[in-house]
């Protein structure tokens, strides 16, 4: 996806995990997707690089879709779809 | 020659049983689990076990802890008093370090500079705190079992451990039963 797609994405969720480093991201990724459903999309704004790679890793596992990351000064936006 | 086809079905379904149990027994030895042994009670170390376990709960993997040796004193609670303690237990509970927010840097110490400076980073940057990071682990559900043998070594009693949800005492057959069944075993 763009960024130009990942940015007009509709969400249904938005995790602020820009205070927290490594594993804090993830964990309240983890939290977070149990308060959607299936097929809804989640965005994760992390200023924590590991995470760029950590959440499609993740993602991956549990069998969410991973669309791609959008950056921002200081910080990015993970958008992920939930299976 | 009936009973010749109702004894090959039998024979089959026998076989197919066999079978059925060898799967399962295949499928249950790989669980994606995680099987920790913490031996190190230096707190970079200890550190480093909680957000590999904390990190592995949040990917949905069972965690299982196992606390050994010099680890085990980091479980200790600074407000609680282990009682009827023996003359060397009390020696070592007095050498020891009384719980994780008195554990030594295993590089860099420097008469207790070490531990605040990195605390101090750490809070800075954003990381978890050891005592953050022990509740999460908690309300993720990982499971600590504490070392029966360490615990008498170093004298400690089960009332001056930590407050923890899934706290347990076990030997080394736990430990390996767990870790034959785990996907992922480390040892730290």
């Amino acid at each position: 996806m763009t960024q130009e797609e990942l940015n007009a994405l509709e969400i249904a969720k938005s995790v602020d995990a820009r205070g927290t480093a490594c594993p804090g991201p993830l964990l309240e990724a983890k939290k977070a997707i149990g308060t959607i459903n299936s097929g809804d999309i989640m965005e994760i704004m992390s200023a924590d690089e590991g995470t760029k790679k950590d959440i499609p890793k993740w993602a991956n596992k549990k069998g969410h879709e991973y669309l791609g990351t959008v950056e921002e000064s200081g910080f990015f936006k993970i958008y992920m779809k939930k299976k | 020659m009936d009973t010749n086809i109702e004894g090959q079905i039998k024979n089959l379904q026998e076989q197919i049983d066999d079978l059925k149990k060898k799967v399962t027994g295949v499928e249950n030895t790989h669980k994606d689990q995680l099987s920790l042994v913490v031996m190190s009670g230096e707190l970079d170390r200890v550190l480093a076990s909680m957000i590999i376990a904390v990190g592995a709960a949040a990917m949905d993997t069972k965690v299982k802890m196992f606390f050994t040796f010099w680890a085990s004193a980091s479980l200790r609670d600074k407000k609680k008093k282990g009682k009827g303690k023996d003359f060397m237990s009390k020696m070592f509970g007095m050498m020891l370090p009384k719980g994780r927010n008195k554990l030594k840097l295993s590089k860099m110490n420097m008469a207790g500079m070490g531990p605040l400076m990195i605390k101090s980073l750490m809070k800075k940057q954003n990381v978890m705190s050891i005592d953050e990071m022990f509740k999460q682990a908690g309300e993720l559900g990982v499971e600590i079992n504490i070392c029966e043998m360490s615990m008498n070594l170093m004298g400690f009693k089960k009332d001056e451990m930590i407050d923890y949800p899934k706290l347990d005492y076990a030997g080394v057959a736990t430990f390996l039963a767990d870790a034959g069944e785990s996907r992922i075993q480390l040892f730290i």
